[in-house]
This record gives structure tokens, C-alpha cells and sequence, in this order.
């Protein structure tokens, strides 16, 4: 017997069924959670933070915690907003972000998430360590330099592709998206037709020969603040602009 | 009573930043009924005149020269703001911050494939200022009231930026003006 | 790689069963074995136990111990944790790299030698410490250093390095370690006459109901150092319904400064194993494994004795002191030097042949955890503590401690004191008796319970050891007054950047700016305003962390940020109109300097 119950996000009264995550059940209500690991066609990560909401006034990422009927969820606060813009800036300044030449400019979510967040300047130090890029294959290429780690192409190629071409190696720091071959992508089985390369929320990992083909001003983020798709399909309230 | 005066330079950059301010195209001219240009490449003072309002510097530090013209700019700009992503978080210059000086230089003076350079050094003449170990953004080095991101920022955010400083109530850019490209 | 170490790799795996849950034993196998993993072995491996082959490359990876490059035949790793570091690990450092004519890291190229560095190994208490392949080596000094490797350069055999035996078991035949257990204050649960058998006689006499409801009511609560009420996670694992169930004993002790599981495990190994078995019964599990950090190697062929004599004595296997129906046993699973092992999903994973990463929680372990079935993960003290409990019933000892913390507390306490070494307490005594009774009245600071504890002043000292007030898994670390704290701070920065697994943003990227921040301080580059810096950053990061390594990893800065904050203020300095002190104009123009024939410039 699927009943389904009732929780609250920011007051309003939210849907779910049992077996919901709170990010799922805010999803169908058009309540816009920020999100960078989360994909609609993978199991959960829990590893960007981005989702951070307070449930029940303890923080828990929204995508992995279970939505629970009468709970009281924060989503749009003044300190969750805070602490999300800090695990973004964190991204930009743990890798070497340079937008103004990069293929996934406009499409890029994380981009988009920090521009949502009103992010003019990163506080924190670059640390400018060079990250490799593999571009051995004839059809795609990684650019570790951009990676956020959220895992998206380890757990699509898994499965959604069941060839696990992607798997993280090393530790803290060090923790690095390698492949499944000795040296390179070019002898994995990865294609350029591989779930795997649809995924991926950044530059990192793209498909060679496609770069800048929509103009400036078509892109997917051009026109719209990234959350916005969901908040216009949902009962809720439209986004307001964040000042 | 005097119009608010406003410095500019570009360091570390292109000049595209202020290549887009002179895209604000008619609007300029309203602008030159507002504020007064000191120390700038638009009106080409060299050196600052008197106080100012407002410090617009695009590009980062990448030498000591840098260094010294920024530092300059807090002590006689009022308020401060880093333009366009070379001030901001370094931009392409900083590109270079991911292979160390010394290989840099190698390549460009002495190993690159279309270099012809007998003295098998770097140039070292002492009027040329030194480069810093990396390019850093600028308020790295002092401190930046207001920053304004892009590549370049567009004219429209220029205008908001310099109507909002001018007008003394800076807020937060609204993310429709932050780009980062 | 010569066909014949193909084969033997293969070997290797197929002594392991060949199946993926065998991993990390057959990881450590062939590292001990060829002294690395090279990729070829990383090939044959996926080969043989069908992995992908990034899944085996991720597990070589993660731990410490493990190398794709071939180490030497002899590893000496020292550890430079922060007592050892006070003891003088630094010239003892300097004596084996002359000595070796290696830097640090690096490997002789005769490849008879590495020299390496590692986090605390367990012997705070006799530090200078190091681990010599599996031989523990404490007490060192830079005579000592030059000693070991000219007997090594002779005999290349670590185990004749062993000169004095240790007390008690350390001197027993299948252990013969020079590792002492510094008893200095045994107390009346953990370390009571123990009659090998009684607990479970006891035990399986009642129903495994009142078995948990005994431990209940004698409020026990985990001694790792997250404090969870033991009869409630038991409770939890015996309701549900599961085919299997599994007890996992977390030896993996890892807390810097924390040694009190490796004497337990030395001194009352069948407590450790009689608690395990009891709680099996409470919840009908079959199945046990006891996870031992790798730095307790040595103590490996002792405990397998002691396992093997239960067995004889029907005390493992099936129908447990005459139970028909209670059978259990329990294997022994090597780690291999990772410090999140220690918490209790990554310890699984580890377990299951993955990268030692948490999980994400709900759902808990004791719902779905070792293989998706129910699993209780107890730390070595709390099992001991069961067995008193059963042995002498719930109110010997709770007598013992406060309402919220009953029973004694083991504590480990090293650095600057004059009796380090283990020291049973009641709960509820203060850290000001617990100082005096280790001879370390005069200290300026003590860190309890780790890094991932408190570092508290002399304001403190008064407060309680216990879970309301001071907590600690047992991490008593003292420093005297000429200690210099902020880099002591920094050191247990570092730890947890080191040791942290990368998964999630604020721990793997938020923990280096910390760093970052807490460097320009200690540089004297810092301003006030970095100190507010500091305080928001690190309350991001145990906000939004997604395991107690993250959410504790700010520990170190954040509370001697609060309890010692003179340390930080006269460190800093305004910056001088606007000029930001962290820009170092002269750092900054080193390598240009460097450039030949780069004359100064104008400016």
C-alpha cells in the first residue's frame, strides 16, 4: 500500500510518496532545490553538498534523505544560501575554471548554479594545481582541470552504459577520475554514443568537435536562471530574484 | 560642485573590459555628464590628478609593475572595483599559474619553435619589471570594494555597476548581470 | 611482468577465493608479496576476480599501504604524528635519511629500503615510534635510527630487531614485541580478573532479549567515541528480518593518539572476542569479523591463536557453550593503513573490496549494512565492556560514571606528561585529575579525544570526561607550556586532509582552505578578519559534511579558535590601507629572481 503524505518546505505543503527523497518530492512540486551530483536517471550521490537543506532544523543532503511526513524542511534560507555559495566557490577554486574559453560555457551548471547564487569573485585561494587532460580518444575528451567529482559518469556508465568506465581513485585531494585501462581513455570502451556523455554537469568530460556550436545568447542557461524549468512546472512560487 | 571622478587601468588584461565600457556607444556621453576622468587610457592621463571616486582595473597582477599601479589605485580611489575575470580570479594570464615561471619563460624565449634568441637567455633588462610567481587576481594584493566579472562584463553591467557606485548604493550585482564569458 | 609473477598473482586470487569481498586481502598479499601492485597486477587481478579494472586500481589507491610502485623490501614508515613530533621525530627522521641516503618518500636504489612517513601508528605513549614492515619499533632516537639500519643493512630481517620484550603478552611467543602496554591505572571493568567463558555461559542461559535488555540497563554507550547506546543499536539489528546477520568488531583504532584497543587487544583479546560472540546471540547473527588496522599486524598470528583455542573449547563454531542453535564465528580482516576505515560504513565497504568511502546514512548498518544485511559495528572497548556486564551484571557497572556516562572510560595519554600510557577512569572524573594522575599538571593545553576532539586550555581543565562535556574515544594528548599550539593545529589540519576519503565538497575542498587561511596566520600574514573567516568556513564544513570525518575535520582550528584565541589574535595585524597582508611582494618575485641573468628592475 503506497500512501502518500505530507511535508513542508519552507511552508508550503509538499507531496511525497513513500521512498521519496525530499529532493524528488520537491522536484514534483516545482520547488527548486540547487543541485550538482544529483541526476534524474542515477542513484544518489550525496557528494557535491549543494542540496543542503535543514530537515527537521538538522542539514542533510536533500537528494539522499528520505522525505518523512510531517517534517519540517528549510530549503530558502539566508544560511543555506551561504553555505551553498561557499561549496561553490570551493569547486571553482579546488580546479582550474577558465569560462571565458570553454566549450560548456552557457551550458554549464555549475556556472549557472554560481551565477544563481550571485557569485562575482571566488574568496577562496586557487591553489592552481594542474590536472590532466586525456584527450586519446577520438571522439570525447576529459579535461580533469574542470571536474567537480560529482561522480555523474562513474554511476551512468555503471548503470545506465554496464561498463563501468569511470571509477575514482586516491584519497582528500588527490581523488581523481580515472578510467578503466592502464594509461588511457582511448583503450577503455567508452563511445561517444555512451550515456556517460550526456551527463556530465561541466566541461569535463565532452564530446570532441562540438564546442561552441550554439551562439552566444542560445544556451541553455542564456535565458533563464538554471531551477527555473522546475519552478515553472510546479505549484509553487516562481522564483524571486535573488538581490 | 565637482563631479565625481573615476580612474581606470588595465594590468594583467586585454583592454576588452574597457573596450566594453566604450560599448555603452551613446551612452557614454551621459556618462561623461556625471563623473570626470582622472588617471585613465580613455582620456590619457598618465598619473592621478586628484583624488578619486571610483577605481575601475581590469586585469590582474602577473608583475611587480602590477603591483605597484594597484596598489596606487587603492590609495587614491575611494572605491575600488575589479573588472572582467582577469581582475577578478585572473583570467587567461592565469593560465599560465599552472607551469611554473621558469618553464614559461624557457618556452617563450628561448624553446619556442619560432624563437631566435642567441643569448640562449630570458630577457633580464631592468626596465623590464619582473614577473610574479603566478598571476594573481586583485584582491589578492588589496583590498577590492566591488567586483564585476565577465569576459568582458557587458555594457550593461558596466552601467549598472557605475550607477549604482555613483549613486552611493552599491548591492550585490543581480545575477542576471554576472557572467563569467 | 614476467609471466611467472602473472601466475602468482593468480595464485594469489585464487587463494582469496577469487571474488571481489577478498580485495583488499589479496591487494595486501601481492604488495607484500612483490612490495607493490604494479598495473600489470592491477590487469591480472580484474582478470581473475572479473572486476572492472578501475575497481581495483581505486582500491590500490585509497590506502596508505598499498602502491603501484615497487617499495623496498623493507618499509620503515615513521610516525610523525604530534607526540612523536614532540618527542623528537624530526632529528630521528634526519638520522635515517643520512643514514639511508634517501629523502623521505624515497626508495634505495638497490630497492632493499623505503623511507616514508605515516599517521599514528598507536604507539603515542613510547613515541618516537615506527613501523619497520609489520615490526613495531618504539622509543627511538637518532642512535637508535643509525643502529636499526646498519642491522638491517646486515641481516635485512626486521623481526631481529627486537631486543627487550615488552611486558605482559608482548612477550608472549606468537607476538614477541618490544611494544610496551604502559598500564598505569587499571581499573575494575575493563581490566578485572576476566574467566575465560563465563560471560557467554551467562549470556546463552538467558534469552537474547534479556541479554540486550541487561546491556541496556547497565547504559552502555559506544567507546569509539560517537557514544551510541549500545543495547539500542543491538535491538535495532535483532528486528530485522534477515537471512544473515553480521557482529563487526572496529579495531581499526585511528584516532591520533589513541592506543587503549591495541592494549585491550594484547592484554583481554577473549573479552574482545566473548563480547562479539554475546552480541551475536543477541541478535542471531552467524557471522563475525573482527577489522584490524593494518598497523596492528603484528598482533595478527596471536589473535588467530586465540581464536583457534575457542574454537577447541567450544566457544566459536557451532553450538556455542552448548547452545544448539548458536553458531558463530569470526575471521580477522587486515586493513591497510586508512583512517576512515574507522567509521563504521566506510569500514564496510572496505570490507565489501571498495574504496573505504561512508555511506550515505539512512539506511544504518544495523538495517542494511555488510552486504545489505543487518551488521552491528561495536568498538573493541565497548565489547569488553559487555562481557563485565554479563559477567557481573548490569549494576557493577553502571556504578561506575554519571547517569549519561555510565561505566569507566579507557583514556590513552601521551605527550608532555610523566606517565603516558593507559589509564582506566570513571566517567565524570575531570581532565584536571586525569593530568595529575599522568603527571601532567603543568600543562598549557591538552587535546581530548584527537583532532577530531576538543583542544582546550586551562580555562577547561575542570570540565568532565564524559559524553555531555569533554568526549573522547580515549585520545588524551598533553602540552606543556613551551609547546608552540598553532602548529600542533596545523598538524591535525593536515591529518585530516591526508586522511579524508574526497567524496564529498566541504571536507575535500573546504579542509586545504582552512589550511590555506590558518598558514597565513601562523606566517604572520593574517588579519582579524581571517579569524571570522576561519569560524565560517569550518561551521560550513561540519554543517554540510557528509560523515564525522568532515563534520569533525574544523575540530582542531574551531576550538582553539574559541578556547586559546589569544594564540591566533597576536598573530594577526590590520592591513595598512588596504594593502592585504596576505600579498607577499617578495615571495611572490623568488623564481623571477632566479632567472638567470634577471637584474633587478626599476621599480
Amino acid at each position: 500500500m503506497s500512501e502518500s503524505f505530507t511535508f513542508y518546505i519552507d511552508g508550503v505543503p509538499v507531496e511525497a510518496q513513500p521512498g521519496m527523497t525530499i529532493l524528488e518530492a520537491a522536484q514534483g512540486a516545482g520547488i527548486w532545490i540547487p543541485r550538482l551530483c544529483w541526476h534524474e536517471d542515477l542513484e544518489p550521490f550525496g557528494g557535491c553538498r549543494v542540496c543542503t537543506v535543514k530537515a527537521n532544523g538538522r542539514p542533510c543532503s536533500a537528494c539522499t534523505q528520505p522525505a518523512e511526513p510531517d517534517s519540517v524542511v528549510e530549503n530558502d534560507t539566508p544560511q543555506l544560501r551561504e553555505w551553498r555559495r561557499a561549496l561553490v566557490e570551493l569547486l571553482f577554486a579546488e580546479g582550474n575554471h577558465f569560462c571565458m574559453i570553454c566549450e560548456k560555457s552557457g551550458n554549464c551548471e555549475l556556472q549557472a548554479l554560481a551565477y544563481r547564487l550571485g557569485i562575482a569573485a571566488p574568496r577562496f585561494e586557487h591553489h592552481w594545481k594542474p590536472r590532466e587532460v586525456d584527450a586519446s580518444h577520438p571522439d570525447v575528451l576529459i579535461d580533469r582541470n574542470r571536474c567537480i567529482l560529482c561522480a555523474r559518469c562513474v554511476r551512468a556508465s555503471r548503470d545506465l552504459d554496464g561498463k563501468t568506465v569511470f571509477g575514482f581513485t586516491g584519497r582528500g585531494p588527490d581523488r581523481r577520475v580515472a578510467v578503466s585501462s592502464a594509461a588511457r581513455l582511448a583503450d577503455t570502451d567508452l563511445e561517444v554514443t555512451d550515456a556517460a556523455m550526456d551527463v556530465c554537469p561541466v566541461g569535463a568530460l565532452v564530446r570532441k568537435r562540438e564546442g561552441f556550436s550554439v551562439p552566444i545568447g542560445s544556451r541553455r542557461f542564456d535565458d533563464a536562471p538554471i531551477g527555473s524549468d522546475i519552478e515553472a512546472s510546479g505549484a509553487a512560487e516562481p522564483a524571486r530574484q535573488e538581490e | 560642485m565637482s563631479r565625481p571622478r573615476i580612474a581606470t587601468a588595465s594590468l594583467a588584461g586585454c583592454f576588452g573590459c574597457h573596450m566594453s565600457l566604450l560599448d555603452l556607444d551613446e551612452r557614454i556621453l551621459e556618462l561623461a555628464e556625471l563623473v570626470e576622468f582622472d588617471r585613465s587610457p580613455i582620456d590619457d592621463y598618465k598619473e592621478f590628478q586628484e583624488r578619486c571616486a571610483v577605481g575601475l582595473v581590469e586585469g590582474g597582477c602577473a608583475n611587480e609593475e602590477n603591483v605597484a599601479t594597484i596598489r596606487e589605485f587603492r590609495k587614491k580611489c575611494d572605491v575600488l572595483v575589479s573588472v572582467g575575470d582577469c581582475a577578478t580570479m585572473g583570467g587567461i594570464p592565469a593560465m599560465r599559474n599552472l607551469v611554473p615561471l621558469e618553464e614559461c619563460l624557457q618556452e617563450a624565449y628561448v624553446d619556442g619553435p619560432t624563437v631566435h634568441n642567441p643569448s640562449g637567455l630570458p630577457p633580464g633588462d631592468p626596465e623590464l619589471p619582473r614577473l610574479l610567481d603566478r598571476v594573481y587576481a586583485l584582491h589578492e594584493v588589496v583590498d577590492i570594494d566591488w567586483h564585476l566579472p565577465g569576459c568582458p562584463p557587458s555594457p550593461e553591467a558596466f552601467w549598472a555597476a557605475v550607477s549604482a557606485l555613483l549613486s552611493g548604493e552599491p548591492a550585490e550585482l543581480p545575477p542576471s548581470l554576472i557572467r563569467y564569458d | 611482468m614476467t609471466s611467472q609473477n602473472e601466475s602468482r598473482v593468480r595464485d594469489i586470487c585464487r587463494e582469496h577465493g577469487s571474488v571481489p569481498v577478498r580485495l583488499l586481502d589479496i591487494a595486501r598479499a601481492v604488495q607484500s608479496e612483490f612490495r607493490g601492485i604494479s598495473q600489470q597486477s592491477i590487469d591480472t587481478i580484474a582478470d581473475e576476480i572479473r572486476v572492472p579494472r578501475v575497481t581495483v586500481e581505486a582500491c590500490v589507491s585509497f590506502y596508505s599501504f598499498l602502491s603501484v610502485e615497487r617499495k623496498g623490501d623493507i618499509t620503515i614508515r615513521l610516525c610523525d604524528d604530534v607526540p612523536d613530533r614532540l618527542a623528537g621525530y624530526a632529528t630521528v627522521r634526519d638520522a635515517f635519511v643520512e643514514a639511508l641516503g634517501i629523502p623521505l618518500g624515497g626508495t634505495t636504489p638497490d630497492g632493499r629500503f623505503t623511507l616514508e612517513r605515516t599517521a599514528c601508528i598507536g604507539l603515542s605513549d613510547q613515541a618516537p615510534a615506527a613501523l619497520v614492515n609489520e615490526v613495531p619499533v618504539p622509543d627511538l632516537s637518532s642512535d637508535r635510527a643509525r643502529e636499526i639500519v646498519a642491522a638491517l643493512k646486515r641481516h635485512g630481517d626486521p623481526r631481529q630487531l627486537v631486543r627487550k620484550l615488552g611486558d605482559g603478552n608482548n612477550a608472549h611467543s606468537r607476538i614477541q614485541s618490544m611494544v610496551h602496554n604502559n598500564l598505569q591505572y587499571p581499573g575494575e571493568i575493563l581490566f578485572s580478573p576476566y574467566h575465560r567463558g563465563e560471560a557467554i555461559r551467562k549470556a546463552v542461559a538467558m534469552s537474547p532479549a534479556e541479554v540486550i535488555r541487561a546491556v541496556k540497563t547497565a547504559r552502555l554507550r559506544g567507546r569509539g567515541g560517537a557514544g551510541f547506546p549500545t543495547g539500542m543499536k543491538w535491538e535495532f539489528a535483532r528486528e530485522v528480518e534477515a537471512d544473515r546477520k553480521f557482529v563487526i568488531c572496529n579495531a581499526d583504532e585511528g584516532e591520533p593518539g589513541t592506543f587503549k584497543d591495541r592494549v585491550l587487544l594484547t592484554e583481554r583479546p577473549e573479552r574482545v572476542f566473548a563480547g562479539m560472540t554475546i552480541a551475536a546471540y543477541a541478535l542471531g547473527a552467524s557471522e563475525g569479523v573482527l577489522y584490524l588496522r593494518g598497523e596492528y599486524a603484528y598482533l595478527l598470528p596471536f589473535l588467530e591463536q586465540r581464536l583457534e583455542r575457542r574454537r577447541d573449547e567450544g566457544l566459536l563454531g557451532e553450538s556455542i557453550a552448548g547452545k544448539q542453535g548458536f553458531d558463530f564465528d569470526i575471521r580477522i580482516q587486515m586493513g591497510a593503513g586508512a583512517y576512515v576505515c574507522g567509521e563504521e560504513t566506510a569500514l564496510i565497504n572496505s570490507l565489501e573490496g571498495n574504496r573505504g568511502d561512508p555511506r550515505d546514512r539512512p539506511p544504518f548498518p544495523a538495517s542494511k549494512g555488510f552486504q545489505a544485511s543487518p551488521t552491528v559495528v561495536n568498538n573493541v572497548e565497548t565489547l569488553c565492556c559487555v562481557t563485565r556486564i554479563l559477567e557481573a551484571g548490569p549494576a557493577t557497572f553502571c556504578e561506575f560514571g554519571t547517569p549519561q556516562s555510565a561505566g569507566t572510560k579507557l583514556l590513552s595519554v601521551s605527550g608532555d606528561c610523566r606517565l603516558p600510557g593507559i589509564y582506566e577512569v570513571p566517567f565524570g572524573i575531570s581532565l584536571r585529575e586525569v593530568l595529575e594522575l599522568a603527571g601532567g599538571e603543568m600543562a598549557a593545553a591538552v587535546q581530548v579525544g584527537g583532532p577530531s576532539g576538543k583542544l582546550v586550555g586551562p580555562a577547561d581543565f575542570d570540565r568532565r570526561i564524559c559524553f555531555d562535556d569533554l568526549a573522547t574515544g580515549g585520545a588524551i594528548v598533553v602540552f606543556g607550556p613551551e609547546r608552540d599550539l598553532l602548529s600542533i593545529v596545523a598538524a591535525y589540519t593536515e591529518f585530516f586532509i591526508e586522511e579524508g576519503c574526497g567524496h564529498c565538497t566541504p571536507c575535500r575542498a573546504g579542509m586545504p582552505a582552512m589550511l590555506d587561511l590558518l598558514a597565513r596566520v601562523r606566517d604572520g600574514r593574517g588579519e582579524p578578519v581571517d579569524l571570522d573567516r576561519l569560524r565560517e568556513l569550518g561551521d560550513t564544513i561540519r554543517r554540510t559534511s557528509r560523515c564525522g570525518l568532515g563534520q569533525t575535520a574544523p575540530n582542531p582550528i574551531l576550538s582553539s579558535l574559541e578556547g586559546l584565541a589569544p594564540e591566533y589574535e597576536s598573530r594577526t595585524g590590520d592591513a595598512a590601507a588596504g594593502l592585504t597582508r596576505r600579498f607577499d611582494l617578495d615571495a611572490a618575485l623568488v623564481p623571477a629572481q632566479a632567472v638567470p641573468g634577471r637584474a633587478p628592475s626599476h621599480l
